[in-house]
């Protein structure tokens, strides 16, 4: 007979109870692993379902259809409180991605900037880096969302007394950061497509840059033509059209500005406070993924001839990429679920819309449902993007 | 001494210099590490260096390319004077290929990657011409097989081979070998050394650091011995073993052929 885990030939088994045998055993531990999942769950839905009953509250989702009747502070997509509950988590969840996407991006700036000068050589510099580094990552984040608040709440003057960032355009005070609007052209249009054409002649002419190396060892310039193909005919458009530009301003009426766009300060102060709290671990990512790659490695690439920026490029970064990716990606989705702390200082994200939701409908588990929905796919859509990308870039090794 | 040792001395003799280094010293912070060190070395000649643990012998060969920086003296290698100035060391780290005790391979890139990026990307080859090359040298060094692998995929012996085949792609007029087998398994050492004898047969410029005496007896011109930062001893091989002139070296001589 065949051994059923490596099945090599064997003999007759000897005779063993039947309980005591490995392969009936392991089926038999399944079987009731996936009846005690079975009989748990039941137990939870059926209770459930009894409890909100006997106390008359509706299950499922049609309360989503009915009329919210609460204002929202700051949306994105156009929402009054005659509108649906639905069309308010929709806003929360626009709000939670802007929030999630502006952090992540400049979390990981700012992270790899305060990561490299932690390497630098230069004492006040390293120094700087690493007080920034340890104040931040060592205190809870919740606190530091209350202070940003508290700063941009309080310490920045009244509307009357605002800090002109640039005058007449933009101004920063305790309502937020004021910009002007652009009011919309025609132009708009063609600048934006001219742009989508440029990004593609930018990767044609990388493309052929690195036939045109491949076939003759000649490097062609990429920087400028990069920037050239993306921003140049847009430009041209649109200084051919007579450069029109129109903004609407900012005006100080009563008691608030008037016009043009805001950053709300609760905005301001979670943005501020994700960023900088979750760029002092991705500093300390970058930094020990520089770290891992040996003294030798750039030795290697010196003796060759190769001068830094080349050896950087071709040699340093691939390694480090490498150990930098995987933390990477948790701190990405810690960010992206850390935002919910929003609901602390005001900030109408999707957790303290449904929140407000949950209040006044009392559907908590569909509410918590759709948290945790929610949550989970933009949280699993960004580790899938990171784990292609880290596949991309594995090491084969022995 | 023998008639081929004779005729290949002169023939030394009559070879310009490849490599000055004159009354160079080098300082790590308070610690003198170099201190007043000469060597001329004519093109063609091969030299091995030897001497105790921290005595300074890979820090003198790192100079010759830059990867250290003097402070005092001078060293010229193939008639450029190292300084602070960026394109000369270019220049000569084209000119001088060096091979380290841990290898150096690059993970990331396969063996043939490993030995086209230099030629791709400072010599400015077409990728095609860079790969033929290549494949020469790893033919030369006996693994065109492994073209296609990673350096995590070789043996040690292999990968140190590798090495010397990337360093070769450069076609440098000089190689530098910083101890190149004493991170190898005994069984391995004899491969690479094979690779470093055929080099020397083709009349490669080659200076190396190693206590491998045989290799220092079969192959070498000079023998020198450094001692904490100065070059004691210098001499052809067979007077250097047979008739050590300073205590010094018989004594590091014992301790070495006892082992
Ligand atoms: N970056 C550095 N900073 C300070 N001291 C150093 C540095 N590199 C080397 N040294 C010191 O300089 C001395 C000479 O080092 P070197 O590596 O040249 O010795 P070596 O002769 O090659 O020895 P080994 O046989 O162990 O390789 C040693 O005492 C070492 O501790
Ligand atoms: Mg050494």
């Amino acid at each position: 007979m065949t051994d059923r885990r490596s099945g090599a030939q064997v003999a007759e088994k000897p005779k063993t109870a039947f309980w005591n045998d490995r392969d009936v055993r392991a089926v038999l531990f399944q079987i009731l692993i996936v009846l005690g999942v079975l009989a748990a769950g039941w137990y939870l839905v059926h209770n459930t379902l009894t409890n909100l009953e006997s106390r008359k509250i509706a299950t499922g989702f049609s309360f989503m259809e009915r009329e919210a009747g609460f204002s929202i502070g700051e949306s994105l997509v156009p929402y009054s409180a005659a509108d649906t509950y639905a069309r308010a988590i929709w806003a929360g969840i626009i709000n939670t991605l802007v929030i999630s996407v502006i952090g992540i991006f400049l979390a990981t700036i700012l992270g790899t900037v305060v990561g490299i000068a932690r390497l630098s050589t230069n004492w006040l510099v390293a120094r700087i880096a690493s007080i920034y580094v340890e104040v931040l990552r060592n205190t809870p984040l919740l606190l530091q969302l209350f202070f940003w608040y508290a700063l941009v709440s309080e310490a920045l003057p009244g509307v009357r007394e605002a800090i002109r960032i640039i005058p007449d355009y933009v101004f920063l005070s305790q309502k937020g950061l004021r910009i002007p609007h652009i009011v919309a052209n025609d132009i708009h249009g063609w600048m934006f497509a001219l742009f989508l054409g440029g990004f593609a002649a930018t990767l044609f002419w990388r493309r052929a840059a690195a036939k045109h190396q491949e076939a003759t060892g000649k490097l062609r310039p990429l920087f400028w033509p990069t920037v050239g193909f993306l921003f140049g005919p847009a430009a041209l458009v649109w200084l051919f059209a007579g450069a029109p530009l129109e903004l609407i301003k900012p005006v100080l009426r009563g008691f608030d500005f008037q016009g043009g766009g805001t950053f709300s300060p609760e905005m301001i102060a979670l943005l501020v406070g994700l960023v900088t709290y979750t760029s002092t671990f991705i500093a300390e990512n970058v930094r020990a993924g520089i770290l891992s790659v040996s003294k030798g490695q750039w030795e290697a690439a010196r003796a060759l001839g190769l001068p830094n920026n080349r050896s950087l490029r071709l040699i340093i970064l691939p390694q480090a990429l490498r150990v930098i990716i995987p933390p990477m990606t948790s701190q990405y989705l810690n960010l992206t679920k850390n935002s919910s702390l929003a609901v602390a200082i005001g900030y109408p994200d999707l957790v303290s819309i449904l929140n407000t939701t949950i209040n006044q409908t009392g559907q908590g588990i569909e509410g918590v449902a759709l948290i945790m929905a929610a949550y989970l796919t933009v949280s699993l859509s960004i580790s899938g993007f990171m784990n292609w990308y880290n596949k991309r870039i594995a090491l084969v090794e022995r | 001494m023998t008639p081929q040792r004779q005729a290949r001395r002169e023939q030394l003799a009559a070879a310009p210099i490849n490599i000055e280094v004159s009354h160079v010293h080098k300082w790590y912070g308070e610690f003198h590490v170099l201190r007043d060190v000469n060597l001329a070395v004519s093109k063609g000649e091969r030299i091995v260096i030897c001497g105790p643990s921290g005595s300074g012998k890979s820090t003198l060969i790192r100079c010759i390319n830059r990867l250290e920086e003097h402070q005092k003296g001078n060293i010229i290698v193939d008639g450029t004077e190292l300084t602070n100035d960026v394109k000369n060391i270019e220049v000569i780290r084209r000119e001088v290929g060096m091979v380290f005790q841990s290898f150096n391979l690059f993970p990331h890139l396969t063996v043939l990657e490993n030995c086209t990026l230099a030629p791709i990307w400072v010599k400015k080859l077409p990728k095609k011409e860079a790969e033929a090359i290549a494949m020469k040298y790893l033919e030369r060094v006996r693994i065109p097989d492994q073209a296609l692998k990673y350096p995590g995929q070789l043996s040690g012996g292999q990968q140190q081979r590798v090495a010397i085949a990337r360093s070769l792609c450069m076609s440098p007029k000089i190689m530098l070998f910083d101890e190149p087998t004493s991170a190898l398994d005994p069984e391995m050492v004899k491969e690479v050394l094979d690779v470093m004898i055929s080099l020397a047969e083709d009349g490669m410029t080659m200076l190396c650091v190693t206590h491998e005496m045989g290799f220092a007896k079969s192959v070498a011109d000079r023998v020198i011995f450094m001692d904490r930062g100065e070059i004691i001893e210098q001499n052809v091989p067979d007077e250097f073993f047979n008739n050590p002139q300073s205590e010094r070296t018989k004594l590091f001589l014992s301790q070495i052929l006892n082992h």
